[in-house]
């Protein structure tokens, strides 16, 4: 079956339900391909906030944020981005409040604020209220309230459509091929613009906070197109994530005054970060409490984790603000934070690499930002650079509005003086061809075991810390299992709701952008955020204050070209908190 | 220990209806459902078919029936259900394959019932002000997840389909209580429908079925009450 739509945007998380909207208000016809049902994509999961300098609960000002984020980033944050977006989530979220989201309230009726890691106020002196949220649900919220804005500005869905590839042709996007999960069919997608707003790639590890479906899809499917992907050895690690399973616990617990704590009950972050202590940003949190645990002070029989302590709260702040990460400490692990510090260590939560874009989110190609005409990206699989080498906290929700934003209306202003291009069923060719090649090996490789060794191997050798033996050994693992891949089976033959069939593509995004991750991470010979290489472990401005682009030559090969971080008003410093 | 898993299979291609099968698996206390159906279709029949993305109760992909009952797999542990399982899928929408049913019907009562704010009062510069208590208000709506649990419980959604069904109400809820919202007598006419909230029969299963707590059967008494009050 073929489909036309002026802008088809992937994904409808929320930077792809924004970018749908904007596009939409723009006059543009638009459709969301996902290979979910709406409002179960991830941003759904986000917890404790959106950062907007909103200044409802103590003095803030949008140059502060700015600051926060470029040093948050370790200064690879290109600072037009994050001037662009401090000043423009302020609107955002005011935006997002007019649309009806449910934001909690101060009793003047503004709203509700709370602190996070690495917000600041007076240029790092202090944290500061900053994050606005819907108790610990406001992704949930978020996704909520863009749907239903989705739903009354009558966009089309095409729920559980799988993309299986976008038709790059002379340089330009000209559509996309998906499969129609309750059929087996596929799709062909004729579109004047495309955004990609498919996600990150969190189940390229063990542990994460990350959903399952979260497998790097466009990503991987761009790069073996030839085209770039972005400081992918940037991958942040959360520090509360519940242990064992990953599941996130939001930062807002710390922000809400919860405490960090070691097998000796010491408050360990202020031997890290005396001046904002457990509010430290994200890949120094992570890295002391693996410090913390290598130098024997971890906690359990294993010494492996360490705790979150929220006793000390008042018991209405934990059930009023944190009422979810509560019942899930309670499901999963049996504990009660009212009464008892909950068992943490971190995971694997968000990639700062992605796939390249300009400040409107269009697609580019190389280090000159030539774009690609009519492809766009928003959200957690581009990389505009915000985020820099260390995301902050509740900078994510932030950028899918602003860049979900920027990206559908640019697209649609794009499709209004384009024409739509000629596709063909040949255009299937590819995609056929590899689900054919899939149902119909005899091969002995399964897909889980496959997948179980990817995710325990790239936890052993490119998490939190890096060396280049490690990294050395996990090219060479990974060189293995992309030959292994060739020869996976799958037992459903079927064509309805073969979801075996879709775990096993997923497989093989999930190898791509791990090469891509791996490779980069061997090739920067610096520590900068969450790329801590102990064999390098100064940050390196001279020879890597610039970006990656991450070329595949072939399966285990990889070339690469640099961009110069857009630097401004912040000279790059040594980063203390 | 062993658990003895039974899943309500169906395959359109090969199967005229429903049939039981039984897979032994090896599990701990601490595993959901959802790892259960993990280890089956990862290691023993990977043609099972089911839903799930977050794993941990947000997303709301995957409502099944589990031991008779409503339930997210991801929230449902094996200790609170002991070494035999069953799992079918939720009641009252068509089934596609083994677990997954066809959720359109479902989401055609979300729309219908206008679940977004209307207000076309120009907004001011800054936000809207809205007091705490004007926000607890409505609260308990904004928790659900839209996975079905309460509407696909309720038996008289299984009796007539068209039964806007719980999970719609909720929705309307949300908005009707919202001190910012001025669509409610929009909202009124599909939820004073024939179809609408005078069906309910306030059995209670929806309360019972949400996995996320929220009061279903005392929200949709609120609109009745809302719909009856704004008619006299």
């Amino acid at each position: 079956m073929a489909h036309r739509h002026e802008v088809i945007v992937v994904g409808a998380g929320g930077a792809g339900l924004t970018a749908a909207l904007y596009a939409a208000k723009e006059g543009a016809d638009v459709a969301v391909v996902s290979k979910l049902y709406p409002t179960r994509s991830h941003t759904g999961a986000a917890q404790g906030g959106i950062g907007a300098a909103l200044g409802n609960v103590e003095e803030d000002h949008w140059e502060w944020h700015m600051f926060d984020t470029v040093k948050g980033g370790d200064y690879l944050t290109d600072q037009d981005a994050a001037e662009v977006f401090a000043k423009e989530v302020i609107e955002a979220v005011i935006e997002l409040e007019h649309m009806g989201l449910p934001f909690d309230r101060l009793p003047n009726g503004k709203i509700a604020q709370r602190r996070f890691g690495g917000h600041t106020k007076d240029w790092g002196k202090a944290p500061v209220h900053r994050a606005a949220h819907a108790a610990d649900r406001t992704g949930h919220m978020i996704l909520q309230t863009l749907y239903q804005q989705c739903v009354k500005h009558n966009i089309t869905f095409y729920n559980e459509f799988h993309v299986t590839d976008v038709i790059l042709e002379d340089g330009v996007a000209k559509g996309l091929v998906a499969l129609e999960l309750a059929t087996g069919e596929l799709h062909l997608f004729q579109a004047k613009a495309i955004v990609i707003a498919s996600g990150g790639f969190g189940r390229i590890y063990k542990v994460t906070s990350n959903a399952y479906t979260l497998t790097g899809d466009l990503q991987a499917i761009l790069y073996r197109k030839g085209l770039p992907l972005e400081d992918m050895e940037f991958y942040q690690f959360h520090p509360t994530g519940l242990y064992p399973l990953g599941i996130l616990l939001t930062e807002g617990a710390r922000g809400e005054g919860g405490i960090l704590r070691n097998a000796l009950g010491e408050r360990f972050m202020e031997r890290y970060a005396p001046t904002i202590k457990d509010l430290a940003p994200r890949d120094l949190v992570s890295r002391a409490m693996y410090l913390e645990v290598r130098e024997g002070r971890g906690c359990g029989p294993k010494k492996d984790h360490v705790l979150l302590d929220l006793t000390h709260l008042p018991p209405e702040v934990i059930e009023k603000k944190l009422p979810d990460i509560t019942e899930f400490s309670r499901i999963y692990l049996g504990v009660d934070p009212l009464k008892e510090p909950v068992p943490v260590m971190p995971t694997a939560h968000y990639a700062m690499g992605g796939i390249p874009t300009t400040l409107w989110g269009q697609v580019i190609k190389d280090e000159k930002n030539t774009v690609v005409p009519g492809l766009y990206a928003a959200g957690e699989a581009a990389c505009v650079s915000l985020h820099g080498a260390n995301r902050l906290g509740t900078n994510s929700l932030g950028d899918l509005v602003v860049f979900g934003r920027r990206a559908g209306i640019h697209a649609a202003r794009f499709a209004k003086d384009a024409d739509y291009h000629e596709l063909t069923e040949e255009h299937l060719g590819e995609s056929r061809e590899r689900i054919e090649r899939i149902k119909n090996s005899t091969g002995k490789e399964k897909v889980a075991a496959l997948r179980a060794e990817l995710q325990q191997s790239m936890m052993d050798h490119a998490s939190v810390f890096r060396t280049g033996e490690l990294l050395k050994k996990q090219v060479e693992i990974l060189k293995e299992l992309m030959d292994r891949y060739k020869r996976i089976s799958i037992d459903d033959k079927g064509d309805a709701y073969n979801t075996e069939l879709v775990e096993a593509l997923e497989l093989g995004y999930l190898l791509e952008v791990s090469e891509a991750l791996v490779h980069s991470a061997l090739n920067r010979t610096e520590s900068r955020g969450a790329h801590a290489r102990e064999d390098y472990p100064e940050r390196d401005d001279e020879n890597w204050l610039k970006h990656t682009l991450a070329y595949k030559v072939e399966d285990g090969k990889v070339c690469f070209r640099y961009k110069p971080v857009v630097l401004g008003r912040f000279e790059p410093k040594p980063r203390t908190y | 220990m062993q658990v003895t898993l039974k899943v309500l299979r169906f395959d359109p291609q090969k199967d005229q209806r429903p049939h039981w099968e039984t897979y032994q698996v090896e599990a701990e206390p601490w595993d959901r459902v959802l790892d259960l159906l993990h280890k089956v279709k990862w290691y023993q029949d990977g043609s099972l078919a089911f839903r799930r993305s977050c794993g941990h109760g947000i997303c709301g992909s995957d409502a099944m029936l589990i031991n008779g009952k409503n339930r997210l797999a991801c929230k449902t542990l094996v200790r609170d259900l002991g070494n035999v399982i069953t799992v079918e899928p939720i009641r009252g929408l068509p089934v596609e394959k083994d677990l997954i049913v066809d959720m359109e019907p479902f989401f055609a009562a979300y729309r219908a019932v206008k679940p977004y704010l209307i207000n076309d009062e120009p907004p001011p510069q800054r936000e809207r002000l809205q007091s705490p208590e004007e926000r607890e208000r409505f609260d308990q709506g904004t928790k659900c997840i839209l996975c079905a649990s309460c509407t696909t419980s309720c038996p008289v959604f299984w009796v007539n389909g068209t039964y806007i069904g719980p999970a719609a109400i909720v929705q309307a809820h949300r908005f009707i209580f919202d001190s910012r919202d001025r669509g409610k007598r929009e909202r009124f006419k599909a939820l004073g429908s024939g179809s609408g909230v005078w069906r309910c029969r306030t059995a209670y299963n929806c309360t019972e079925a949400c996995p996320r707590e929220i009061p279903v059967t005392q929200l949709i008494e609120e609109v009745k009450r809302a719909i009856l009050m704004d008619r006299f």
